[in-house]
């Protein structure tokens, strides 16, 4: 089990570590990097502090090491347009996100498990047959462009909802819908399928031959069982919604990290750029590592093979 | 979690459903195709020229709407469907391409990696496993930034983010093709390495190569036009279906629908009809592939 879990921490360090390269490699190989971490319109001074400050003229791997030093002390720079520092604007906005994050989750997980699990049971009947539609809805309209329908329709012709900001449940409603259900989709198949292999299964045919009401047999004994996969994508899902927000937090001005993404691009403010790729990379990194413990710990066939 | 799971007849209903040809998906992604080709004959106005004084003209059917300008004109006055014309383009030029690149890049690293094994293995699948942790939009943006956008820039940038998703499929079938009859028997033969992985293994991975690349098309699409949409696409005034919901979203609040609708609709449609296609040739072509 320690064994494990050492080589899985292991990977994930590797992982982090070739994460910074890349991130760090990109900046410099495309061009010269002080043009990035300048302010737009510098002066010729500026430029040669920003050189002196990030050893610009030093070995890469100098400074390299640098780079990842400032990244371990949770230094990732000031932004240009805030004058801040960038990790505390991050975490300012943490909070917007997973919001944000929480509530497409509910929506997705309650359209999701549910109707998989009508589809599944009610394999090839109307049920089944709408989900698939609406799976695939899910899966192919652009979640940008499903809020700005939601805005036209809820809020510019009914009135009923505001189009931006935040504050209240009602500002929360158009967003998460638009940010869930891609996911809501997802995790129906997910559930589909899960439920489809769990109902085939022999302890589901043996609690069957007892007699037990099919209703029973579903709700104790197949949908339990069936749960887990879908919660483990679910888990992957929440750190990945916060970090496919940005083109929804845009269209609906929800003041979380995919917005302050947005202001990067827009005030050409790179180090809030920079920071927001590599903080999103390693909170999926950490919550792969997360998942994977977990898994050793319930189930001893993974923590037990070589 | 693979106990009993045979005793679903789940593949002859799959098979059933997905089975028909999808004429339709088939029919619009052709359509879209020739209408990229045949732009300028097809496209009543220029699409990057606009007459103020026509500006947030609603479509021909809607009052107020002209003839002149069937779906209406942006906030610059000009034609919405000359510019969803010549965006039918953009979406494919920059679509196919970076699908394209990706594939020949992440093919060629599976295959490597796969079949090579050892140190190089490890090395490319430790980036392959970094790359795909980093978020594929948040990634692309980030490249964006630092190199500047242009239609030739975002193909690059998609085929940089996206091959990932080959490599790992492509390394997981060479394993098992590495251990087949032939390939031992190209190995007794005397044949080099390189001329195995190319002569015996990459044709065997063009299918899942193929449906890979169908299903990517979708994925593809959508990024380019969120791109596009947050401003580090396309660069105007170039019609891009993602650039022009951007401007779209000028006339939103007072209702001119139909600049969100008709280009949404468009991707929509290009995109369903991708994940259709992928979806039967998935079934089709590489029933190994089914649970992706």
């Amino acid at each position: 089990m320690t064994n494990y879990i050492l080589r899985r921490l292991g990977y994930s360090l590797i992982s982090l570590l070739l994460l910074s390269l890349t991130i760090f490699l990109f900046v410099r190989v495309t061009g010269d990097p002080s043009t990035l971490l300048v302010e737009p319109g510098a002066s010729a001074a500026d430029i040669e502090a920003i050189r002196q400050r990030f050893g610009l003229d030093q070995p890469i791997w100098v400074q390299y090491a640098s780079f990842l030093t400032s990244l371990v002390t949770g230094d990732f720079g000031n932004s240009f347009y805030y004058r801040t520092p960038v990790l505390e604007l991050y975490l300012e906005r943490l909070p917007n996100s997973l919001l944000l994050a929480a509530a497409a989750m509910a929506f997705s997980l309650l359209i999701g498990i549910p109707s998989g699990i009508l589809a599944a049971v009610r394999l090839g009947g109307f049920w089944d047959r709408a989900g698939k539609v609406f799976a695939l809805l899910g899966l192919s309209l652009p979640s940008f462009w499903v809020g700005l329908v939601l805005i036209l329709v809820f809020s510019v012709s009914l009135g009923w909802l505001p189009s931006s900001g935040s504050g209240t449940v009602w500002h929360l409603l158009m967003p998460a819908f638009a940010l869930g259900w891609y996911f809501a989709a997802a995790h129906m198949r997910l559930t589909r399928s899960s439920m489809l292999e769990v109902l085939g299964s022999e302890y589901i045919k043996l609690a069957r031959l007892k007699g037990l009401p099919e209703s029973l047999v579903i709700a104790k004994h197949a949908f339990k069982n069936a749960l887990i996969p879908v919660l483990t994508l679910a888990g992957i899902n929440l750190v990945i919604m916060i970090n496919v927000a940005v083109v929804v937090e845009t269209v609906f001005a929800w003041p979380g990290i995919g917005r302050l993404l947005y202001e990067g691009i827009t005030f050409r403010d790179f180090p809030v750029v920079q920071a927001v790729v590599l903080l999103g990379g390693a909170m999926i990194v950490v919550v792969n590592l997360l998942i994977d413990i977990l898994y050793a710990v319930i189930d001893p066939r993974i923590r037990l093979e070589k | 979690m693979a106990i009993g799971t045979e005793a679903i007849p789940l593949a002859p209903r799959v098979s059933l459903r997905l089975g028909a040809f999808p004429v339709l998906p088939t029919l619009i992604l052709c359509s879209i195709a020739l209408i990229a080709v045949f732009a300028e004959l097809l496209a009543p106005h220029n699409p990057e020229l606009g007459a103020l004084g026509m500006r947030f003209r609603p479509p021909a059917w809607s009052a107020g709407g002209s003839a002149d300008h069937l779906l209406g004109t942006d906030h610059l006055g000009r034609d919405v469907l000359s510019r969803l014309i010549f965006g039918a383009r953009v979406s494919m030029v920059v679509g196919f391409t970076a699908v394209i690149v990706a594939g020949a890049v992440g093919t060629l690293l599976g295959i490597v990696s796969g079949y090579l094994g050892g140190w190089v293995d490890q090395v490319i699948m430790r980036l392959t496993d970094t790359w795909l942790a980093l978020p594929a939009l948040t990634f692309a943006i980030f490249l964006t930034a630092i190199v500047g956008p242009s239609e030739m820039n975002i193909i690059i940038i998609l085929g940089l983010v996206y091959w990932t998703r080959y490599a790992r499929v492509i390394r997981g079938e060479v394993l098992s093709l590495k251990e087949r009859e032939f390939v031992r028997l190209a190995v007794v033969a005397g044949c080099s390495k390189w001329t195995i992985m190319r002569r015996h293994i990459l044709p065997n991975v063009v299918n899942s190569a193929i449906v890979l690349g169908t299903l990517m098309l979708g994925v593809v699409i959508v990024t380019e036009a969120a791109l596009s949409f947050l401003g580090v696409g396309v660069p105007p005034p170039k019609p891009a279906w993602g650039l022009m919901l951007a401007d779209g979203k000028k006339g939103l609040m007072v209702g001119y629908w139909w600049l969100t609708v008709f280009p949404g609709a468009c991707i929509m449609l290009m995109v369903l009809s991708a994940n259709l296609l992928g979806d039967w040739l998935r079934v089709k072509l590489d029933p190994q592939l089914s649970q992706l």
